[in-house]
């Protein structure tokens, strides 16, 4: 077998063209969103790699897709920028395609937004091994189909990602985060709401079981489990206190300040999930705020076995990250997440698919997918979701 | 065009003659838009009051072989709304109800026809706004904000319609309905709802759209300084980047914009300036102080000539007031105008400048300068007069040389406009071969009979029948093949 291990774009376009199936993929710090995926199809990205264009100045980079995000980190570092969307997995080798292609955000995108809002232009090797450009190097541009929107989150269905140009911003002079013991669920989730619709600018708001660590180890077993939130502040270094005590006071709580290292470690360790137990899948479930209420109601409870599954929400509760136990099938949580209408991803941990619940659109997706691969040379979404039973299989249905 | 004509009769039973125009002075409003130098007339007009109908006068369409265009309130600025010849308008004006406003998931649903500002103005009494702020927001519809992804001042910072829009009902150009997204700020598969946004009217219609909601800024510090030359006016604005501030807006006058704002609405800024810079920090009240107190010995150092900080929301409203009103004041100045909108990297903003200027004098024709500075998009507007010989070509040729220099420079032809009819000789030019036959390739695959809004970011401007049938014009030209 031909391992093919491209490091330029000519390279990339002729492995497509060579191929009859090809499944793009960057360094697997997501692995279970491929677990579906025939080993034998991949196509490694990770060697197309490296910084094109940077000027600091302009608040845009271009790099290859296979760039680790780590290198593309200390690279705005050294000009004190950094992307805003706060793409997770770093310390896990994650790339910058990688980031595009899952369309997962970190904690981070309370300030600003998401992947979505700060990818500006996309070169990618559609199905017949062209390179296909969208978007452009400026920050404001409407000329063309916004292919680098279509990207994000696309799962390498659509094409292979090679180069990638970022809006990026200016990085907060320090920053420091409040830890509010907030009680149970209700009081918790309310507060997150009220400091969510308050005026103050923060870069993070998560919502966490008190006793889950950073650390990896503690592991909230209860059923209905203490919570804190979690509220991130950046700015000059003058600004800060002031800041920090109008919060307080809006909350009518005292809360645990944290900054410099603590600061870095605790917002370190939620970027790379290192609060998830032991042999427990990560998934992502993107919600409503409103909706972490009745997600919690149905998620919240012991399985049959025991088991609670550990749940965090991050950037305003518009994000659940869910530690689903290895103990329990991940068809149980599809069937409540389509209950909800609502979508999930598998990140991390063993899984036999990537995608569980109900996607969005998939008759417009299929256009699209026609389009740019017609001869079906990447995997198509429906590769990637839970294996159904016929009769519940609303998304057949719905296409 | 399907060689027999029409069946207006059928049409006729979907809409009642009030909402059904036929005759000429009708439908003379419908035949251009804020791009008034092209102007073509439509078959017909209809005015829908529901999505039903929306979806009926498609069926129609469909069933007829006719084009059609839907639009809001026709203030686009590239031809995007101008009807194709004997289509179909379909103006959604009068689909105009927000549909639900949720303050806590900080969402609203509207329909395509609903005046950009009064979202904001529905969302206020909840402390929350929609970000987005196209100069002409007191009339431009979110329909046609999602379909040209528009813009306004606050790019930089807070970006375009597309990324304020979360979901969306489509009704597609063959009748299939669409849900894309949802309430939700982040989706899982691909993001149809932003790769939907900025389609030019190719995608059929938007019924309903979810719209996010910013928290309302506490506080706002508006700086006005004036310059005397571009140049100083456009260092300054790379002072102010690259000292780590985030202005909400960055935004920059020429003299003669600056003349014309002042005769139209005496905003009350000094007359004796060469450029006008703006500056707006928005945020939470503390960390707007903060940064304020870093950006005001930063513009002092830049050699401005006066400095005026806003003391309140009236001061402040009054500075936006001259800005906003700019393109209608240098209307006055001239009795026909162009705008462009191209975009070059901040850093060459000033080299930009130059070059417009001495292509200008060249072409014989005035342009005055307005432009969002933060994110490099430009705007002359090229003055000339319609009446006199040749004056209107060479305004395109120089608005044409413009788009040129754009491109050359890295940028884009469009910042927020979009490409419509005016800009699609040039989208070859920005695309190469290959992302182009891309783009026509998703085009065709979304409306294969070509009837929503044909002629449209596309160059070439045959009837959209012969280009369903035959060679599409680009493949002509020798531009793009289907595999």
């Amino acid at each position: 077998m031909r391992i093919f291990a491209p490091t330029t774009r000519e390279e990339v376009s002729e492995a497509v063209r060579s191929l009859p199936r090809v499944h793009p993929l960057g360094a697997r710090s997501k692995p279970a969103l491929s677990a579906a995926l025939d080993p034998a199809h991949t196509l490694d990205l990770s060697g197309v790699r490296g910084v094109l264009d940077y000027d600091p100045a302009e608040f845009t980079i271009t790099a290859l897709a296979g760039t680790p995000l780590a290198e593309i980190s200390a690279v705005l570092g050294e000009h004190r920028q950094h992307l805003p969307f706060d793409p997770p997995f770093g310390g896990h080798g994650a790339t910058l395609g990688g980031a595009v292609a899952s369309g997962i955000s970190g904690s981070g995108r309370q300030r600003y937004g998401g992947v979505r809002d700060f990818l500006i232009g996309v070169a990618m090797v559609g199905g017949d091994g062209a390179v296909v450009r969208g978007g452009g190097k400026v920050v404001k541009n409407a000329a063309g189909f916004d292919l680098p929107k279509l990207m994000v989150g696309s799962l390498g269905t659509l094409g292979a990602l090679v180069e990638l140009t970022f809006k990026v911003f200016p990085q907060p002079e320090t920053y420091r985060t409040l830890r509010f013991e907030a009680g149970g669920f209700e009081r918790a989730h309310r507060l997150a709401l009220r400091l969510a619709a308050a005026p103050f600018d923060l870069e993070a708001l998560d919502l966490e079981p008190a006793a889950v660590g950073t650390s990896g180890h503690a592991v909230a077993r209860a059923a209905a489990p203490a919570w804190r939130v979690l509220v991130r502040i950046g700015g000059p270094a003058d600004s800060l206190l002031e800041r920090e005590r109008r919060i307080e006071s809006f909350a009518g709580l005292e809360a645990e300040p944290l900054d410099g290292a603590s600061d870095d470690e605790l917002w370190g360790g939620v970027r790379e999930a290192s609060w998830l137990p032991e042999g427990h899948r990560l998934i992502r479930v993107p919600i409503a705020p409103t909706e972490a209420q009745p997600v919690e109601e149905a998620l919240g409870q012991h399985g049959e076995n025991g088991s609670v599954p550990v749940r965090r929400y991050a950037a305003g509760c518009g994000v659940l990250w869910l530690a689903w136990p290895p103990q329990r099938s991940l068809v149980e949580l599809d069937e409540v997440l389509s209950s909800h209408r609502l979508a999930g991803q598998v990140v991390r941990g063993e899984a036999p698919c990537g995608l569980l619940g109900e996607l969005a659109g998939l008759a417009f997706y299929r256009r699209l997918k026609r389009a740019l691969d017609p001869q079906l040379r990447f995997p198509d979404l429906a590769d990637l979701q839970a294996p159904r039973a016929a009769p519940h299989d609303r998304r057949a249905a719905e296409t | 065009m399907s060689a027999t004509s029409p069946d207006l009769d059928r049409l006729r039973r979907i809409f009642p003659p009030d909402r059904l125009l036929e005759r000429a002075a009708e439908l003379a409003t419908y035949e251009s838009d804020g791009l008034t130098a092209f102007r073509s007339r439509p078959l017909a007009a209809v005015l829908p009051e529901s999505a039903e109908e929306v979806i009926a006068a498609l069926g129609w369409c469909s069933e007829q072989g006719v084009p059609f265009t839907a639009r809001g309130s026709g203030t686009s600025l590239s031809g995007g709304s101008v009807p194709v010849e004997d289509g179909l308008v379909i103006a959604l004006n009068r689909l105009n109800r927000i549909l639900a406003l949720d303050p806590q998931d900080r969402v609203a649903v509207v329909e395509p026809g609903v005046i950009n500002l009064d979202v904001s103005r529905a969302a206020a009494p909840h402390g929350l706004y929609y970000a987005p702020d196209p100069s002409s927001q007191q009339v431009c519809t979110i329909g046609g904000n999602v379909a040209f992804n528009s813009g306004g001042a606050h790019c930089l910072k807070y970006g375009m319609t597309a990324n304020h829009v979360l979901g969306l009902v489509a009704v597609l150009p063959d009748g299939e309905i669409v849900r894309l997204g949802g309430p939700r700020a982040e989706g899982v598969g691909p993001d149809l709802v932003g790769m939907y946004c900025g389609n030019e009217g190719l995608f059929g219609v938007a019924l309903e759209i979810t719209l996010r909601l910013l928290v309302r800024p506490e506080r706002f510090r508006t700086v006005l300084a004036a310059y005397p030359s571009l140049e100083a006016a456009g260092d300054a604005v790379s002072a102010v980047v690259s000292s780590g501030l985030l202005p909400g807006a960055l935004e920059i006058m020429d003299r003669l914009a600056i003349e014309a704002a002042e005769a139209a609405v005496g905003a009350g800024y000094p007359r004796d300036a060469a450029a006008l810079l703006i500056v707006e920090l928005d945020g939470e009240a503390e960390a707007v102080e903060a940064d304020f107190a870093r950006l005001e010995p930063l513009i002092r150092r830049t050699g401005a000539s006066s400095i005026r900080v806003a003391a309140d929301d009236a001061e402040r409203a009054a500075i936006w007031k001259g800005r906003k009103s700019a393109f209608s004041a240098v209307g006055r100045l001239s009795p026909d105008f162009l705008v462009q909108d191209g975009v070059v990297p901040r850093a060459r903003l000033g080299e930009a400048l130059t070059r417009i200027e001495r292509l200008a004098a060249a072409a014989d024709l005035r342009v005055a300068n307005v432009f969002h500075a933060g994110d490099g998009n430009l705007h002359p507007l090229i003055l000339f007069d319609g009446r006199r010989e040749g004056e209107l070509e060479r305004a395109e040729e120089l608005a044409g040389r413009i788009l040129r220099m754009c491109i050359e420079l890295g940028g884009s032809i469009t910042g927020e406009h979009g490409v419509g009819l005016e800009k699609r000789a040039y989208l070859p030019e920005m695309f190469e071969r290959d992302s182009l036959d891309a783009m026509w390739r998703i085009r065709s695959a979304i409306d294969p009979h070509l009837l929503s809004n044909p002629g449209k970011m596309f160059p070439g401007g045959e009837a959209p029948a012969l280009a369903a049938r035959g060679l599409h014009p680009l493949e002509r030209a020798g531009v793009l093949s289907r595999v």
